[in-house]
């Protein structure tokens, strides 16, 4: 084991969770939902809450806040709230309904979420998700949310990887999209009654802080350029994950990290940057400029069977190469979940098989998905009824249809788990900024299961969220704050000052090359495989590729206007500091877990070997300026029902 | 829309089928006008039957105009700048020719009235003498010409209005939409060549 | 490949706007309508150049944000495939490609080709909802759903909001979105209780906005990116019957 080097980080003092409830794990979340404090229906009229992102996460929350009573004002960057990236989800959302009667329970679907994270998440929160799980079901098929039915008008449900039981609720290939009309609709209703505010085209680009509490946001309006601030009494952020470090990710081109990192560098802690999913089935890289790379959703592993040719750089085409010469490698490896291992697994497995060369397609980064024996057994309807409109965009993007030639399919990154870190109640270490979705660190440990994220973001937003945020509304009213406060004019002026810093720049280098550079570097050292030298080389990287960045950039003018190139510039800006401190948290997380995989640190079969005795720990980090050396706050992670053991899924 | 394009649909069907009677000789046709003019005669008195008839086949016109001319209004006022290039539209022929074809068959309508029904406009111009009227009407080409370009315009308004009617009252088609525009071109054709086959008889001088 | 477009060009909503031509090279067949843009928008800003604005995000044809009329059709000539998925294989090396940003009343121009469509927003939160507070709902096999209904919504349920619809029709009528939503929610059990009130809401709207009136062209569905059929107008239709007094 390698000695931990602390010169890039300092250490701090640890942490706990203020509100982690003890006794009983199955009575911990009944118990928190009767003890936390109300506010009378005449107070929550009186206190504003914004919510900033309209994913799953932040509708349902917005929605939910105002079918209580507050008054609600929620942010989105896109033209319209029902474009969040939680569209995009595909595959489906777990429940522990046990419709199939096939074993499925919260206790299980609780176990497989702690085991699928490698023992790095808190067994309290995930069971409280896994007890929420059914009544999210339920809301959203009241909302009218089309999921898919069996004959008898029933529910359909379906396997997803790291699980051996089905409890995956679907809607096709766009289960995402359906949930999210259904919480976007729900927040539309309130709109429509004049108690959610919405503006759309309108980014945060700071947190407002107001004697130690979050009071507001500081915005800029997408459309007009002006610099606006709303002041409120608690601050929500859903505003999703920070996959788009790496540039090229499944994420949308949107979507950033600004609000968290902005809410980080004022205070609140940011827990585990560094674990990162990297899913398997996503569509090969094909060109320079591509900017965005497009997931398969995990449910064709269902079906699909991978598998590349024995031999390495065999140039057959795939149908050229008889049965003896393919090698089914996750089937051979992993013969207990087969085609169906968690997503870290699968990804690293397809990466070892490309790196020894025996990939296929161009560059040899990719391997087959093939549905030649689903199609036997099941039938082409039947197989296109399932995945019809996943094989369209297969080959709408490649121009190759996977019932004729098999998919080519290679890992990209999709989900950081990593976030701001929150308490039992989703509450920061900043009193009154919440965080919820895939914004905080939650529930996911080191490696998020497929179909946990929408459980996850809906769980939030609907269910823990609006009864928690009550807690601490009960102490309000707050201090006055009007626009002239002193704390008000200054962060407005900073974010005026930022703004005006990146058009000043006037360089000679675009937005995108200074992505595309950091996103390649991130890639290659702080990606599927990560080691000490790859870490350290990075880590002397960034900083240089930050200044050049401030020297260099190339903005076109006017602040006071639409400019989607600002927009982009002060993203990547802050892509930039984060992608430090995620590659010092990788560096000093020298065990392996989950997605993190630290090539040190592997079993004799090349697995990730865990270290629980030196970190057992949730990695919280403080914010000490650019460039300085973060402070680490560990939060032991305690485990009374769910005993760490070495995964494995052979 | 829907309910005056339906009732104007009934009209012209039996208006054409009317027509037809002319192959069968000019005391039929004579006769069925008498008929028509005194059909329900001890109610309605002479007459009533038909100017009942008239009343509501102008209510129905005008009500079919007026809302196609809102519809056109709306249509320019929700499209004030218009695409420099713009594909032609797809929806079909019937489709696009919807609101220029109904300004033919508006003027036709009102010539029509003034040769046939109020006679100042026809060489005959004789109440009773329908055939003759006919018969001396077409025997001009222009005035056979300008029927057929309507009724030649007609056909696609009905094709194109019998679907859009029925989406307008919520008959959703589905599946059977092939049937459902095997019928609209049915009705159709069968309107404009009943139509059609009048002026046609008596210019080559089968009907004279 | 290589192409010379012709773009709309508008500084903001005061502007007059133009059509501004521009060569673009080392296009490859494998990218994206929008990648190509992305190559003459780096391009455009390292020459120092304003770049052409457009709406986009996820770049997976699902979340609406991207829509621009390419060649006078709605999202290009590929049928049922938003622009981020149209790939440049479907072009011809040497092809002037004209592209035009969404023409609507209701839909103003904010900069060339980025357009307001917050109208479909105001219409959902007119009624395209069926009301039901968190943690009130019954279990979810309460209510069994037949898989016709079940389909037949889903169908309905897959309108992305890109207002591809409203672009095409030659009446400027968002009667396609409206319709979908409408009967996304109709045809399920859920959606019952509010059906006839939402039908006729939804359209009031619809009507209040400035968007014109549906006359059964078909150029909606004929654009529409997720294929949503003709029929759901007639469902609608039908709720807005039933729902008159």
């Amino acid at each position: 084991m390698l000695k931990t080097d602390k010169t890039f980080y300092v250490d701090g003092l640890s942490i706990a969770d203020g509100k982690a409830p003890s006794g009983p794990i199955e009575s911990r979340w009944g118990r928190r939902e009767s003890e936390v404090r109300l506010v009378s229906p005449a107070n929550k009229r009186r206190l504003t809450v914004i919510v900033v992102g309209t994913g799953l996460a932040g509708s349902s929350a917005a929605a939910t806040l105002a079918e209580l009573g507050y008054r609600v004002v929620s942010f989105c960057y896109q033209d319209s709230p029902r474009r969040a990236h939680s569209i995009a989800a595909q595959g489906g959302i777990n429940a522990a309904k046990n419709y199939r009667n096939d074993g499925d329970s919260v206790w299980r679907l609780c176990h497989d979420t702690v085991k699928g994270g490698d023992f790095r998440s808190r067994e309290s929160n995930v069971y409280r998700l896994a007890e929420i799980s059914s009544r999210i079901i339920d809301h959203c098929v009241a909302q009218g949310v089309p999921f898919a039915r069996e004959y008898g008008g029933l529910l359909d449900t379906r396997s997803f990887g790291g699980a051996q039981v089905s409890r995956t609720f679907y809607a096709r290939g766009q289960t995402g999209q359906q949930l999210l009309l259904g919480a976007y609709q729900a927040m539309a209703k309130q709109i429509g009654a004049g108690k959610v505010r919405q503006y759309p085209r309108t980014e945060m680009l700071d947190l407002i802080v107001v004697d130690g509490r979050a009071r507001g946001v500081v915005t800029r309006d997408l459309v007009t350029g002006e610099v606006i601030t709303y002041l409120a009494d608690a601050v929500v952020l859903a505003t999703g994950g920070y996959g788009n470090v790496f540039h090229l990710s499944t994420n949308a081109k949107g979507c950033n990290a600004t609000a968290i990192w902005r809410a980080h560098r004022r205070g609140a802690l940011f827990a585990n940057p560094c674990y990162t999913q990297i899913h398997p089935t996503c569509i090969p890289v094909s060109n320079d400029h591509q900017c965005k790379l497009t997931l398969m959703s995990e449910s064709l592993r269902n079906d699909g069977r991978v598998w590349v040719p024995t031999r390495a750089r065999d140039p057959r085409s795939p149908d050229r190469i008889p049965e003896g010469e393919r090698d089914y490698f996750l089937e051979r490896t992993y013969p207990r979940f087969g085609n169906l291992v968690p997503r870290d697994i699968a990804s690293r497995a397809v990466k070892r098989v490309c790196d020894s060369g025996r990939g296929v397609g161009p560059g040899g980064r990719g391997v087959y998905l093939d549905f030649a024996d689903a199609l036997d057994r099941l039938g082409r309807a039947s197989i296109q009824a399932k995945y019809g409109n996943l094989f369209q965009m297969y080959q709408r993007i490649t121009g190759d249809d996977p019932c004729c030639v098999p998919m080519r399919i290679y890992p990209a990154v999709h989900y950081t788990m990593g976030g701001l870190w929150v308490d039992y109640d989703l509450h920061s270490t900043i009193p009154g900024l919440f965080v919820i979705g895939e914004a905080n660190f939650s529930d996911h440990g080191a490696n998020r299961l497929g179909a946990s994220a929408l459980m996850q973001g809906l769980a939030d937003g609907y269910f823990v969220l609006p009864n928690t945020i009550g807690d601490y509304l009960a102490d309000a009213p707050f201090e006055e704050v009007d626009l002239d406060h002193p704390a008000v004019t200054a962060t407005e002026s900073e974010v005026r000052g930022r703004i005006a810093a990146l058009l000043a720049v006037d360089g000679d280098r675009t937005v995108e090359e200074f992505h595309r550079e950091l996103g390649q570097l991130m890639w290659d050292h702080c990606g599927m495989e990560r080691t000490d030298r790859g870490l350290r080389s990075a880590l002397a990287r960034i900083p240089a590729l930050r200044e050049e960045y401030w020297q260099r950039v190339k903005v076109p003018s006017g602040g006071r206007r639409f400019n989607q190139e600002l927009e982009k510039a002060g993203r990547v800006a802050d892509f930039l500091e984060l992608a430090e401190l995620m590659c010092v948290d990788a560096l000093h997380r020298t065990e392996s877990c989950g997605s993190h995989f630290r090539t040190e640190s592997q079993t004799d079969d090349g697995e990730a070997r865990r270290d629980d005795t030196n970190f057992g720990y949730v990695a919280a980090w403080e914010y000490a300026g650019v460039g300085r050396p973060p402070v680490l706050h560990r939060e032991e992670l305690g485990f009374s029902y769910f005993e760490p053991t070495q995964r494995s899924y052979q | 829309m829907a309910v005056t394009g339906a009732v104007l649909l009934v009209f012209v069907v039996t208006h054409m089928l009317a027509n037809l009677k002319i192959f069968v000789g000019a005391t039929a046709l004579d006769g069925y006008g008498r008929w028509l003019h005194s059909l329900a005669e001890p109610a309605l008195g002479h007459d009533g039957f038909v100017w009942i008839a008239r009343v509501v086949l102008l209510l129905c016109v005008a009500l079919h105009i007026t809302a196609a001319v809102q519809l056109t209004r709306r249509a320019h006022r929700a499209r004030p700048f218009r695409y420099r290039h713009r594909r032609p539209v797809l929806g079909g022929y019937a489709a696009r020719t919807m609101r220029w074809g109904g300004v033919v068959i508006a003027l036709f309508v009102v010539y029509h009235v003034l040769d046939m029904t109020v006679g100042v406009l026809n060489p005959n111009g004789i109440a009773g003498q329908d055939y003759r009227d006919i018969t001396a009407s077409f025997g001009r080409w222009y005035a056979a010409a300008f029927t057929m370009i309507a009724v030649l315009a007609l056909g696609p308004h009905i094709r194109h209005g019998l679907c859009g009617a029925l989406r307008s009252l919520g008959v959703p088609i589905g599946r059977g939409r092939r049937v459902v525009d095997a019928v609209a071109i049915g009705v159709a054709v069968t309107v404009t060549a009943g139509f059609l086959s009048v002026p046609l008889a008596v210019l080559t001088g089968m009907v004279r | 490949m290589r192409f010379t477009l012709r773009i709309w060009r508008q500084r903001d909503r005061d502007d007059t706007g133009a059509m501004v031509s521009y060569p673009v090279d080392h296009v490859s067949p494998d990218m994206s309508f929008l990648e190509m843009l992305d190559v003459l928008n780096e391009e455009l800003v390292r020459r120092g150049e304003e770049p052409v604005a457009f709406d986009h995000d996820c770049r997976e044809g699902i979340c609406g944000a991207c829509g621009m009329m390419i060649n006078g059709m709605a999202h290009g000539p590929q049928r049922a495939t938003t622009a981020c998925q149209l790939s440049m294989r479907h072009f011809a090396d040497g092809d002037t490609i004209t592209v035009e940003p969404w023409r609507a009343r209701p839909f103003g121009v904010i900069k060339d080709l980025v357009v307001d469509r917050s109208a479909f927003d105001r219409i959902i939160a007119s009624g395209g909802y069926v009301s039901v507070p968190a943690g009130s709902a019954p279990d979810a096999h309460a209510l069994p759903v037949s898989t016709s209904s079940a389909e037949a919504s889903f169908e309905a349920a897959v309108c992305i909001g890109c207002g591809a619809c409203v672009a095409a029709c030659p009446n400027g009528s968002a009667m396609l979105f409206t319709a979908a939503k409408a009967t996304h929610l109709g045809l399920l059990p859920q959606g019952q209780p509010e059906r006839y009130v939402r039908a006729a809401e939804m359209v009031r709207t619809h009507d209040e906005l400035g968007f014109g009136g549906c006359t059964s062209m078909g150029e909606c569905t004929a654009v529409c990116p997720k294929s949503i059929p003709l029929d759901v107008i007639s469902r609608l239709n039908r709720d807005l019957l039933h729902g008159q007094p």
